[in-house]
C-alpha cells in the first residue's frame, strides 16, 4: 500500500518539474529515490546539487524530482528531465540503473551519471563511494572506546554494501582488539526512525556500549545519547542529535565529484567512466572526532591519513571467513569485483548471515 | 536498569503511538465511518507537533498542536464525506496522500534539527522504586493518556447513553435517524475525536519516541493502527492487548536477533504482521463474534432525507 501511495505521490510530484529553458545554461537534472528531507541518502545527494549551484552560479540551472520509486516511474521521470532539456542527469539510486540506460539510448547527447550501478554506456558514467574505508576507521575507534568489548550494529538489509561495511568495521576493531565482538540486528528497512530506535534500545539492553548503524535516521544515535552510550553518525554529521554521544560520522559527500563532473560537461571534456572514490577522493569524509580522548582521535586521524595515501587498505590479507577458510591470502588486496559481491562475514563475527 | 524492565519500557514506547491512533479510529468506525486517512493525520500531527514545540520551547504545546493538526484534517474529511457524501475509502486515501505531501512541505525547515523531548514523569519516591517505579510512574503524559483513553472509550461506548447513540448510528443509521438522533453530528464528533487521537499519535513520534522530524517518519504506523481496529473486533480492551502484543513482538524480535537466535531476521520482522493475519482469520471464522461487533453501517454514506 505504501509503495502504491509513494508511486502516486511521485506521479503528482513529477508534474511539478517544469522549468523554462535558458539558451546558454547547462541544465542539470537529479532523480532522488527518497524525499530530500530524509536527512540521509537523498538529502546528501541534494547537498551535492546545491554545491553545483554554488560553484557555477548562473552558468547552470538545476532541477530535481524526489521520491521517485525504483520501477517504471523512474524511466518516465528520467525521460521527462531529458525532454525538458537537461544536458546532464544524475540518477542517484541503484534501482535506476536500467531505466537510466534505456533513456540514455534515446538521448545520445545527454550525459548521464548513475550512482552505485555497474552498467555503463558511451553517455552513461557510474560512480560510488568507498564507505567501507570510513567503517574501518570507526571500527578502530569503537574497539578503543568500548568498555564491554562489544559493539552493536544496526543493519538495513543483508546486501553486499552493508556486509562489506560490517566486515570493514570488524577488521578495524580487530586491528585494535582481536577479541572484539559485535552484535548485529537487521531492521529490514533503510529508514524507519521508530524501528531504528527500538533496535538501538534492544542492543543497549543487551550490554553493548557502542552503536554503529547502516540505516539512515539519527534515531539510534539519539537513543545512545539518552542512555549515556556512544555511537557514530551515518551519511550526515549528526552531532546536533548527540552532542555527547557522537564520536564521528561517515559523511557521504558528493559535492566534489558533482562539481568536477559538471565542470567536465561545461568544458566539453566529459567521458564515460567508472568512479569508486573513498577518503582520498573526498567522496567519503569523517566528521570531527569528538567525545574521545586525544590519543584515540589521533590514532583515528592517522588511520584516515594512511588510507587516504594508500598505505593502508582495509581488506588486505590475511583475511579469514567466519568458518576459518582463508578468503584473502597474506599481503594480497581484495579486488573490487570480490568486494562488490561480498556475501560472507569475516572471522570473529558471531552471527549468522541471513540468506 | 534490569533487562526485563527496560524491555517493558521499550514495548510501552512502541505500543503507545499505535494505541493512540487506533483508539480514535475505533470510535470513528463504531459510528459507521471508515477513515483510511489515519497515516496522513498522524504525519501532519508529527510535523506540526514538532514545529509547535520548536516555536514555543514546550513539548506540551507541541502535543496540543499535533492534536489540532489531526483534528483539522479530520474536519476536512468530515466535510467531504459527511456533508458532500464523498466516497469514504477514496477520501481517506486522498487524505493520507495530502497529509504526507503537506507534512513534507511544512517540515522542510525542520530536517536535521534535534527536537524537544516530552519529559517523563518523575514522582519523588515512586518513580525510583525498583522495577515498577520507572514502568508505572516514570512514563510521559501521553502514555497515561493513551491508557486513560482506552478505559474512557470502553466506558463511554458500553456504559453510557452517548455510547449507545454512537453504536446505534454505526449499526443502523436509518433507525437512529428515525429516533431523532442527528446522525451527521454524531459522526462529525466521532471523526474529530479520531483526528485528535491520530494527531497525538503523530506528535508522540516526533516528541517522545524519536524527538526529530524526518519525512515519512510514521513509516506505515497509521495502517497498522487501522489493522489493529479490525484485529480488536472493535473492542477497546482487545485493542489495548493488540497494540501491546504488536509492540512486544516488534521489540522482542530485535532481542532475539541480538541474542543470535538462528531464525531469519526477515521472518522475525514479518512476525507482527503474520500475527495480525492469523488473528484476522480466526475472528472472521467466528461468525457470531464478527456479527455482534462489526458496525453494520461501516463505510456507508448517510443522507438524512432519504
Amino acid at each position: 500500500m505504501r509503495k502504491l501511495l509513494s508511486m502516486a505521490a511521485a506521479a503528482v510530484l513529477s508534474f511539478g518539474v517544469v522549468g523554462a529553458e535558458a539558451a546558454d545554461k547547462l541544465k542539470v537534472g537529479f532523480i532522488y529515490v527518497g524525499p530530500i528531507g530524509d536527512y540521509g541518502w537523498s538529502y546528501q545527494h541534494n547537498q551535492g546539487r546545491l554545491a553545483i549551484e554554488a560553484a557555477f552560479g548562473d552558468k547552470v540551472e538545476t532541477v530535481y524530482i524526489e521520491s521517485v520509486s525504483e520501477g517504471p516511474d523512474a524511466e518516465r521521470a528520467i525521460e521527462r528531465l531529458a525532454r525538458d532539456g537537461a544536458g546532464l542527469i544524475y540518477s542517484t539510486s541503484f534501482g535506476f540503473m536500467n531505466p537510466t540506460l534505456k533513456v540514455a539510448k534515446k538521448f545520445p547527447d545527454v550525459k548521464f551519471e548513475h550512482s552505485t550501478g555497474y552498467k555503463r554506456a558511451a553517455n552513461v558514467s557510474t560512480y560510488s563511494a568507498r564507505f567501507y574505508e570510513g567503517r574501518y576507521v570507526i571500527g578502530q575507534i569503537a574497539a578503543r572506546m568500548s568498555k564491554t568489548g562489544t559493539a552493536g550494529y544496526i543493519g538495513s538489509f543483508p546486501i553486499p554494501e552493508v556486509i562489506r561495511g560490517i566486515n570493514a568495521f570488524m577488521l578495524g576493531a580487530q586491528s585494535v582488539d582481536p577479541d572484539f565482538k559485535v552484535k548485529i540486528v537487521w531492521a529490514n528497512s533503510w529508514y524507519d526512525p521508530g524501528k531504528e530506535a527500538d533496535a538501538a534500545k534492544a542492543l543497549l539492553d543487551q550490554g553493548v556500549d557502542v552503536l554503529a548503524q547502516h540505516t539512515d535516521s539519527p534515531a539510534p544515535l539519539q537513543v545512545a545519547e539518552e542512555r549515556g552510550a556512544i555511537g557514530f553518525g551515518q551519511a550526515s554529521d549528526m552531532i546536533k542529535f548527540a552532542p555527547k554521544g557522537q564520536l564521528t560520522a561517515i559523511v557521504d559527500d558528493w559535492s566534489v565529484y558533482y562539481v568536477n563532473r559538471t565542470k567536465a560537461v561545461l568544458d566539453g571534456t566529459w567521458e564515460s567512466t567508472d568512479t569508486w572514490g573513498g577518503l582520498d577522493a573526498e567522496m567519503v569524509l569523517m566528521a570531527p572526532f569528538t567525545n574521545m580522548p586525544e590519543d584515540v582521535a589521533n590514532a583515528a586521524k592517522e588511520t584516515v591519513e594512511k588510507i587516504r595515501s594508500g598505505k593502508l587498505h582495509p581488506f588486505t590479507g590475511p583475511i579469514y571467513k567466519q568458518d576459518g577458510e582463508l578468503a584473502v591470502a597474506d599481503g594480497i588486496l581484495l579486488d573490487d569485483q570480490a568486494m562488490l559481491g561480498m556475501n560472507w562475514y569475516v572471522k570473529g563475527i558471531d552471527d549468522q548471515l541471513p540468506q | 536498569m534490569g533487562g526485563y524492565e527496560s524491555i517493558l519500557l521499550t514495548v510501552i514506547t512502541a505500543a503507545t503511538p499505535l494505541l493512540l491512533a487506533a483508539i480514535g479510529e475505533l470510535v470513528v468506525e463504531r459510528s459507521g465511518v471508515l477513515n483510511l486517512g489515519v497515516e496522513g493525520m498522524m504525519i501532519v500531527g508529527a510535523v506540526l507537533g514538532f514545529a509547535g514545540a520548536q516555536a514555543t520551547g514546550s513539548a506540551y504545546i507541541g502535543a496540543l498542536c499535533a492534536l489540532g493538526a489531526g483534528m483539522g484534517l479530520a474536519l476536512l474529511f468530515g466535510f467531504l464525506t459527511l456533508h458532500l457524501v464523498a466516497n469514504q475509502v477514496a477520501t481517506g486515501l486522498a487524505l493520507t496522500l495530502l497529509g504526507l505531501g503537506l507534512a513534507g512541505m511544512i517540515g522542510e525547515a525542520f530536517v536535521g534539527q534535534p527536537g524537544i523531548r516530552l519529559e517523563r514523569l518523575h514522582i519523588p519516591g515512586l518513580s525510583t522504586l525498583p522495577f515498577i517505579g520507572p514502568v508505572l510512574f516514570g512514563q510521559d503524559l501521553l502514555v497515561y493518556l493513551s491508557l486513560a483513553l482506552v478505559a474512557g472509550v470502553s466506558f463511554v461506548l458500553f456504559r453510557t447513553r452517548a455510547g449507545l447513540i454512537i453504536r446505534a448510528v454505526g449499526d443502523n443509521h436509518g433507525s437512529a435517524h428515525a429516533l431523532g438522533v442527528s446522525v451527521i453530528r454524531v459522526r462529525y464528533l466521532a471523526v474529530l475525536f479520531g483526528g485528535a487521537c491520530a494527531g497525538l499519535a503523530g506528535g508522540y513520534l516526533s516528541l517522545a519516541y524519536t524527538p526529530q522530524w524526518v519525512e515519512g517518519m510514521t513509516a506505515g504506523r497509521g495502517w497498522i493502527a487501522l489493522a489493529l481496529v479490525v484485529f480488536s473486533t472493535w473492542r477497546p480492551l482487545r485493542l489495548l492487548a493488540g497494540a501491546y502484543l504488536f509492540g512486544a513482538v516488534g521489540i522482542l524480535q530485535f532481542h532475539a536477533q541480538a541474542h543470535g537466535v538462528a531464525i531469519p531476521s526477515q521472518f522475525l520482522t514479518a512476525l507482527p504482521y503474520l500475527a495480525t493475519i492469523i488473528v484476522l482469520v480466526m475472528i472472521s471464522r467466528n461468525r457470531v463474534l464478527t456479527r455482534i461487533n462489526t458496525p453494520a453501517c461501516l463505510g456507508q454514506p448517510f443522507v438524512p432525507d432519504r
